[in-house]
C-alpha cells in the first residue's frame, strides 16, 4: 500500500470513529475522556467472598464509597439504585451495584450484607481494613473525613458514584442528587455497548 | 431645539435602546461549556511551595447558555480536579440540566467544597439584564 493510500485509510478511519463518538448518545452522568481503566481491588465482600472489581467485567458496574450509619447520602443513592435496577427490568442482571465502605470500624461485611439488602439482595459491599480502603479511596479520588460527635462520629465522603462499563473502564460520574431516571438512561446506554 | 437639549434627549433615547436591547435581545451562547484546564507544571509548581488556584469556590453557571462544566488535566501527574480525578490528558464534561446548588466535596479548596451554582435560563428582562451586566463584570474583572 502506498504511503498516499494508508494516510487516505488512516484520516478515514479517524473521521468515522469521530463521526461515532458524535453520534453516541449523551450521558447525563459526567463523562471522562478517555476513559482510564477502573483500578482493580481487593476487599471482603459482604457477599461472603472476595471481592475484586475484575470479577464483574462483563457488567456495567455501579461503585460507590459510603457507610451503613450514613443518615441522608447513602440511602438516597442507594434507594436510587435500586429504583434505577427495577426501571431496567431484565436488563438489570448486567447491572451490579458495588458500595464500599469509608467506616472500616463498623462496617463488616455482615453488616454490610443487612443493610444494602434493604435496598436490593444483588448490591455488594466491600469492607476492609483502614489501609487497605483508604489505598482504594486514593485510587479513585475518594474524600472521606471522621468528624466525632461525643461518643460517636460520622463520616463527610465523596458522595458521586462511577460508571464502569462492561470492559472495565470508569465513563463517567453521577453526582449525588440524581433521580433514578438518569441513572437508568445511562446504564441502558453502557449496557448496549 | 438647543444644541444642549438635543445632546441630552440622543443620550436618553440611546440608553433606553440600550437598556431595551439589553432586557429583551436574545441571548446566544457561542460555547457551553465552563472550562478549567490545570496547566502543565501546575503539580511541581506546588512542590515548590506556589500557592495555585484554578477552580473558584463557587462556579455560576446557566441553563441553556453555559451548563456544561468541563475539567482538563493537562499536567503530567495525575491530580483531584473539583470532584474527581484526573488523570494526565484527561478531560472531565459534566452537564447540567436543572437549575440548583450543587455540593461537590473537593479538596482542593480549604473548606473541603465546591458549589455549583446553576441558574434558570434568564427568561425575563430583568433576568437578562442582570446576566448581561453580571458577563460584563465578569470580563472586565
Amino acid at each position: 500500500m502506498s504511503c498516499r493510500a494508508l494516510t487516505a485509510l488512516i484520516t478515514s478511519l479517524l473521521l468515522t470513529a469521530s463521526a461515532a463518538a458524535n453520534d453516541a448518545p449523551a450521558l447525563k452522568a459526567g463523562v471522562f475522556s478517555p476513559a482510564r481503566q477502573a483500578p482493580d481491588f481487593s476487599l471482603q465482600g459482604s457477599d461472603g467472598r472476595e471481592l475484586k472489581l475484575s470479577r464483574y467485567r462483563g457488567k456495567v458496574v455501579v461503585v460507590g464509597f459510603g457507610f451503613t450509619s450514613c443518615p441522608d447520602v447513602c440511602p438516597t443513592t442507594l434507594a436510587t439504585l435500586a429504583a434505577a435496577r427495577r426501571e431496567l427490568g431484565a436488563a438489570a442482571a448486567d447491572v451490579q451495584v458495588v458500595y464500599v465502605t469509608v467506616d472500616y470500624e463498623r462496617d463488616v461485611p455482615e453488616r454490610m450484607k443487612k443493610y444494602l439488602s434493604a435496598f436490593d439482595t444483588t448490591f455488594v459491599g466491600g469492607s476492609g481494613s483502614a489501609a487497605q480502603l483508604a489505598a482504594v479511596r486514593k485510587d479513585y479520588g475518594i474524600s472521606a473525613e471522621k468528624k466525632q460527635y461525643g461518643d460517636s462520629y460520622t463520616y463527610a465522603h465523596s458522595s458521586f458514584t462511577y460508571l464502569i462499563d462492561r470492559g472495565g473502564r470508569i465513563r463517567a460520574l453521577m453526582p449525588y442528587g440524581h433521580s433514578p431516571d438518569d441513572y437508568a438512561h445511562d446504564l441502558a446506554i453502557l449496557l448496549k455497548e | 431645539m438647543r444644541p444642549r437639549t438635543l445632546v441630552l434627549a440622543v443620550l436618553a433615547g440611546g440608553g433606553v435602546a440600550a437598556l431595551m436591547w439589553t432586557g429583551f435581545a436574545p441571548i446566544t451562547s457561542p460555547s457551553r461549556d465552563e472550562l478549567f484546564e490545570i496547566p502543565k507544571g501546575t503539580w511541581a509548581r506546588r512542590m515548590s511551595g506556589d500557592k495555585v488556584d484554578i477552580l473558584p469556590n463557587r462556579i455560576r453557571l446557566t441553563l441553556g447558555l453555559r451548563d456544561t462544566l468541563v475539567l482538563r488535566n493537562l499536567d503530567d501527574v495525575p491530580q483531584i480536579f473539583g470532584p474527581t480525578l484526573m488523570m494526565p490528558g484527561q478531560s472531565f464534561r459534566l452537564p447540567f440540566e436543572k437549575a440548583s446548588e450543587y455540593q461537590f466535596a473537593c479538596t482542593a479548596h480549604a473548606s473541603g467544597q465546591m458549589t455549583i451554582v446553576v441558574e434558570p435560563n434568564p427568561a425575563t428582562p430583568w433576568a437578562k439584564i442582570r446576566w448581561r451586566v453580571r458577563g460584563l463584570i465578569h470580563n472586565i474583572g
